[in-house]
């Protein structure tokens, strides 16, 4: 399989993605900076966490107009996975490829710490290796996590079983403690939490591991359906 | 406004404003054998100032052992740089920010931050850790409040966006600081041995270049008005202010620009900007430097030659490209979208000499700039503090201890810590809250270990053995995780030296500090002097800061502070002399309401055997945690292994000793560690080769802990009573603050 993490200026957990795709799946993760306008060679897209254009406008705000972006879209519209990581997950709902939107922290403070997440969906291409309920521990380094929506979306949200995290003990108010949400159809996960640092047994968890060996199998039994029947890659 | 002409400067004594005494001035007109304009008397002032010339501490800072096999780099460049083994090496320095975080707290530390990170990169080095040293007056005030929360605010912010992990550092308070609060930032990185970069003009012809940030109108003069009778009022337009972006964006540019080889040289735009750099890259090549100012990207119009050379606008630095070779630097800092400008070239004729709008507006010789500047052998007079002799056991053990624990400099940092992205680099191992920091190298299974230390209640009652313990504690701190020490690097943060007993705060410290370095083995390499640290007239307690940095090879052999789970008995024992003294504890400057009695005893012998165990006992995984017993003695040390592995303890008081004095006292060269029973006999072995005294004084049970003299019962504390106090004690100085915010 073959990766690709964004990089926009100001990006800085793109290192990190790269590293945990290679170390946890063995494939292939590409740096892709942000005037890129093709992303077709690749399988899946990580837009990972940093402060994006310094943050400066409101988080993911500026990101968006990244001519990658439009790319993002295009691959999100094919079904290829994306995940948003952090400001990646800024940038996905600024880009409206996720509802919602992620505010100052409630405590008006950046927080960086080890969290506690509850596995909502175990349906999804990134979440098929854990349990339901399950707890896992990854975590948080943000100041604009608070993730807020209207009634009619949250309602939406959960009947289509969207949140695909949930904070054990909210660190940020989020509305409804949502960490991490999916888009209708599955294939776009935003989550404020940082996987890529708990996959090493020295990172104090190794729980975010499974989310890149979910994405890793789903990406590889897809491909293998499109090789049994026949058809060729569009 | 028009600028005053030479004659104007002599006569009206202009010069003294730009920060040169009349000797001084005297001197600058021997050396260019005329009087100088406004923007060379400015440049002078500047270069000659104490923050850039270090003029009242060279001759005391050559004390320093600065060399080794491990030094690559030694004091004199951006940064100081170790090997560490395969090939690779470790930038490091560490810098203050004191007067600009007293007046502007967030810009102030945010633009610590980003200057020490572009003295790391300068060299090379990829960064891959902060640490921050802080010190404040006390949490019951208000401005220390506002000042504490916005320095914070103000590391994260920067560090946070840069996307360097702050993995450790302290933060102290008394009352000393009130009106001067102490800002240490330090930087590491990691760059490969032969790749090493300098801050070195050489090459007859080669271009300069601007590169970064456009130069803008602010923080003219931030290096000279660092002793101003009143600073708030006159500092305020010196703040520079921060743009991590601009910063992160820069890093990656000069980083893959260096890799390219087109760099001669290359420095940071710090302290006196444009000035200093130029000048000081061309006094390392021992050559000079042309420069056209018409060419520096500015802000804004009408700028003079004296606002562009004076300027510290942030996140901008002075390259010396090969001739040929532009076109690189071209593609890469537009492609960030940076300002890249070749505005002069390398000569050698040893001059500094600039141009603008056709005409040359300054012409000096680079060494009376840096090489010739002054140098004082400042008065010294002896140094008595005024402070009681002994300290009297008036408070009951349990008060004490729950006091001690509630010190803001004792209690738990979360508070503060959480506010850092301490894990982004993903290569955090052992991050705040242990006695090192630990952060993994890619690709090899190594980490660099690093502490910072200083405690200036010691050197205000002894500066010699202050000094020494500055070192021997932040040495200590590396080998209690596992490391082996390889160099330190340090912030003197001092008062007024033109006050003889303070200089002799600062020379006797320095002895002491020196003396620490020959004797652990860890050679000075970079640093910093910060002096007229007062207010009022009132001087800071000395304050030395230390930053020391090791190598750990195999990451399993590290030691935390405390058992993550304790699952099978584990026994508590002391490494190294017990001791029973009050003398400068924390407890004293309790029970007396300021330091008490002497500086608590240090041996360097001892110390170095110490740190040899350490290391041993961590390579052959003998132990489940070891923690240096430091501010508040054992009473501490045992509270914060018990509060983080979650389980009581039962201990014993050293046979014959006073059970307040064992409790409390901060006797240096101590380490509590965690064993199991089954290691327990493997380690009294190993320190009895050492010659390191080891005893049993106790194991981890319960859910209280039961301090025993002779067998009975003297205190018992219930575990969730601590960690209330402990886990409590900072935020409760802002509970109200966040209440008012948050409705």
């Amino acid at each position: 399989m073959k990766w690709a993490v964004i990089v926009f200026p100001g990006s800085n957990c793109d290192e990190d993605a790269a590293f945990a795709i290679r170390e946890v799946t063995g494939d292939e993760a590409h740096l892709i900076w942000h005037d890129a306008r093709d992303l077709s060679d690749f399988d899946a897209i990580v837009l990972p966490g940093g402060f994006s254009y310094g943050d400066y406008l409101r988080s993911g705000a500026i990101a968006r107009f990244s001519p990658v972006v439009e790319a993002v879209k295009r691959e999100a519209q094919k079904g290829k996975l994306v995940l948003g990581i952090c400001n990646g997950f800024q940038v996905l709902t600024e880009s409206h490829l996720l509802p919602g939107a992620l505010l100052r922290n409630d405590n008006l403070q950046f927080r960086c710490e080890m969290t506690e997440l509850v596995v909502e969906n175990n349906q999804s291409p990134f979440t098929a290796d854990y349990a339901i309920g399950e707890r896992i521990r990854i975590p948080i380094a943000h100041g604009e996590g608070r993730f807020v929506a209207d009634d009619t979306t949250l309602a939406k949200l959960q009947a289509d079983r969207r949140v695909a995290f949930t904070y054990h003990a909210n660190p940020n108010g989020s509305v409804q403690n949502i960490a991490g949400i999916l888009n209708l159809q599955g294939n776009v996960l935003g989550l404020m939490p940082h996987p890529e640092r708990a996959v090493m047994e020295w990172m104090d968890s190794v729980d975010g591991r499974r989310m890149f060996l979910s994405m890793h199998r789903y990406m590889k039994e897809a491909r293998a359906l499109v090789g049994a029947n026949g058809s060729a890659n569009s | 406004m028009l600028e005053p002409t030479a004659a104007q400067i002599r006569d009206e004594k202009i010069y003294r404003k730009l920060g040169l005494t009349d000797a001084e001035y005297q001197q600058v007109v021997e050396k260019l054998g005329r009087l100088p304009n406004y923007v060379e008397a400015g440049i002078f002032g500047v270069l000659w100032s104490e923050h850039c010339s270090y003029k009242s501490s060279k001759a005391h800072l050559r004390k320093f052992p600065t060399t080794g096999p491990q030094v690559l780099q030694g004091p004199g460049e951006n940064a100081g740089v170790v090997d560490i083994g395969d090939g690779l090496a470790v930038a490091f320095k560490m810098e203050s920010h004191n007067h600009p975080s007293a007046v502007e707290p967030y810009q102030g530390a945010a633009t610590g931050v980003g200057g020490i990170l572009r003295d790391i990169f300068t060299m090379g080095a990829r960064p891959i850790a902060f640490l921050d040293s802080l010190r404040f007056g006390s949490l019951e005030d208000g401005r220390t409040r506002y000042l504490f929360e916005q320095v914070v605010a103000g590391i994260g912010g920067y560090g946070n966006c840069v996307g360097i992990p702050t993995v450790g550092g302290e933060v102290q308070f008394s009352p000393t600081y009130r009106g001067n609060p102490l800002v240490n930032a330090m930087c590491v990185g990691l760059l490969k041995r032969d790749e090493m970069v300098t801050g070195t003009a050489t090459g007859v012809g080669n271009p300069v270049f601007v590169v970064g940030a456009r130069t803008g109108r602010d923080g003219i003069h931030g290096a000279t008005f660092a002793s101003a009778e009143d600073p708030h009022e006159k500092e305020r337009s010196a703040v520079q202010v921060g743009d991590p972006f601009l910063g992160k964006l820069l890093m990656e540019a000069c980083l893959e620009l260096i890799a390219s080889g087109a760099v001669v040289g290359i420095q940071d735009m710090g302290a006196a900007g444009l000035t200093s750099s130029s000048a000081e890259m061309a006094s390392r090549a021992g050559g000079g430097i042309e420069m056209n100012l018409d060419d520096v990207p500015v802000r804004e119009s009408g700028m003079t030659p004296y606002e562009m050379m004076l300027s510290e606008s942030q996140e901008r630095m002075l390259v010396v490209l090969e001739r040929g070779r532009e076109e690189v630097a071209f593609e890469i800092f537009r492609r960030f979208g940076l300002e890249v400008a070749n505005v002069g070239r390398v000569t050698d004729d040893g001059r500094l000499r600039l141009f603008f709008r056709g005409e040359v507006v300054a012409d000096m010789p680079v060494a009376a700039l840096v090489d010739e500047a002054p140098v004082y052998e400042r008065p010294i007079a002896d140094w008595k503090p005024p402070v009681p002799q002994f300290v009297p056991t008036t408070l009951a053990i349990s008060e004490a201890w729950m006091q001690l624990l509630a010190h803001p400099s004792v209690a738990d940092k979360t508070w503060v810590h959480r506010q850092y992205d301490t894990s982004v680099r993903a290569s955090t191992v052992l991050g705040p809250g242990h006695d090192a920091a630990l952060v993994k190298v890619p690709g090899v299974n190594k980490a660099v270990a690093m502490a910072t230390d200083g405690n200036s209640r010691y050197v205000y009652l002894n500066p010699r053995r202050g000094g020494q313990i500055a070192v021997a504690e932040a040495v200590r701190n590396l080998a209690v995780v596992g490391a082996k020490p390889l160099a330190i690097t340090n912030c003197l943060n001092f008062g007024n030296p033109e006050k003889p007993e303070i200089m002799r705060q600062l020379s006797d410290a320095i002895e002491g500090m020196a003396e620490a370095c020959e004797a652990l083995g860890t050679p000075v390499v970079s640093g910093n002097v910060s002096l007229y640290n007062e207010t009022r007239g009132v001087d800071i307690q000395p304050t030395p800061v230390v930053g020391a940095i090791g190598v750990m090879d195999g990451i399993e052999h590290r030691v935390p502070s405390a058992p993550k789970s304790v699952l099978e008995p584990t026994e508590l024992w002391v490494l190294g002399r017990e001791d029973d003294s009050l003398s400068g504890t924390l407890y004293g400057e309790l029970v007396c309401g300021g330091p008490a009695g002497d500086a608590p005893y240090v041996n360097l012998a001892q110390e170095a055997r110490l740190h040899q165990l350490l290391q041993q006992v961590a390579g052959a995984r003998l132990v489940a945690a070891a923690h240096d017993v430091s501010e508040g003695g054992i009473a501490i040390t045992l509270t914060e292994i018990c509060i983080a592995s979650g389980i009581g303890a039962e201990v014993e008081v050293a046979d014959g000793a006073d059970a307040h004095g064992w409790l409390f006292s901060e006797a240096q060269g101590r380490v509590l560690v965690a064993v199991t029973s089954a290691n327990a006999d493997a380690l009294a072995r190993l320190a009895a080769t050492f010659n390191v005294p080891a005893r049993k004084m106790g194991e981890l049970t319960g859910e209280t802990l039961c301090v025993k003299l002779q067998g009975a019962l003297l205190v018992e504390l219930p575990l969730n009573e601590l960690v209330a106090t402990y886990e409590g004690a900072i935020p409760s100085f802002f509970v109200a603050e966040q209440l008012t915010a948050t409705h």
